[in-house]
C-alpha cells in the first residue's frame, strides 16, 4: 500500500487529495482517490490512463488483482 | 501474435453499438468489476454485446494494445473507449451514460435493447 501511495505520489505531486484504501484487507485488492488540478479539462478515459500508467509495475507485476479509481479535478 | 484476432477485436469495437469486453458471459460473471459494468449498461437499457476474454489470454492482450487501457472490463459505445467498470458506474450514476448512448444511437436506443455475445475463440 505503501508502494502505491509513493508511486502515485510521484506522479500526481501536486494532487490535493490521494488515497490508497485496501478494499479487502488482503493487500490486492486497492481503491485509489487523485484529486489533482492536473485532471481539469481531460476525459474521464485520460485521467484514469494516467493513474494507469503510474501504477503500471504493480498492475503488470500481479501486485494489484484489482483496481477501482476514483478521480477528480478541481 | 494473430493479426487475424485483433482484426476480430477491432471489428467488434468497430462495428458493435455496445461493447463489453468482460471476465465470463452475462450468464457466468466471473468478476466483480465485469458485473459492475454489466450492471451500469444494463441499467442504462444499452443494447450490449459481451465478448469473454478468459478463453484465450491474447484476447486481453490484443485488446490493451488496441485501447491503451491496461484491465478488463473496458466499455466501448460506437467505437469509442467509455472506460471500465467505475467510469460506467460514475456515468450511469449521473445519467451522462443514458445521455452518451442516446447520443450514439438515437433517442429509441432502447427499443433497440438485444444482447449478443460474441466468441473469439
Amino acid at each position: 500500500m505503501e508502494r502505491l501511495e509513493a508511486l502515485l505520489r510521484d506522479a500526481f505531486p501536486e494532487a490535493s487529495d490521494l488515497r490508497v484504501v485496501d478494499r479487502t484487507g488482503t493487500g490486492d485488492h486497492f481503491h485509489v482517490l487523485v484529486r489533482d488540478d492536473g485532471f481539469d479539462g481531460l476525459s474521464l478515459v485520460e485521467q484514469h490512463k494516467l493513474v494507469y500508467a503510474a501504477l503500471a509495475e504493480p498492475l503488470r507485476d500481479g501486485t494489484i488483482h484489482e483496481l477501482r479509481i476514483t478521480t477528480k479535478g478541481s | 501474435m494473430s493479426t487475424e484476432l485483433k482484426d476480430r477485436i477491432q471489428d467488434v469495437i468497430d462495428h458493435e453499438p455496445v461493447a463489453l469486453f468482460m471476465k465470463g458471459t452475462p450468464d457466468l460473471v466471473m468478476c466483480g468489476n465485469s458485473q459492475r459494468a454489466l450492471d451500469a449498461l444494463r441499467g442504462a437499457g444499452a443494447p450490449v454485446t459481451t465478448v469473454n476474454v478468459l478463453p484465450d489470454p491474447a484476447i486481453r492482450q490484443e485488446l490493451s494494445a488496441i485501447s491503451g487501457w491496461p484491465t478488463i472490463p473496458q466499455v466501448f459505445i460506437k467505437g469509442e473507449l467509455i472506460g471500465g467498470a467505475d467510469i460506467a458506474e460514475e456515468l450511469a450514476a449521473s445519467g451522462e451514460l443514458e445521455r452518451k448512448l442516446s447520443e450514439a444511437l438515437g433517442p429509441d436506443y432502447r427499443g433497440r435493447a438485444v444482447q449478443k455475445t460474441e466468441f473469439l475463440s
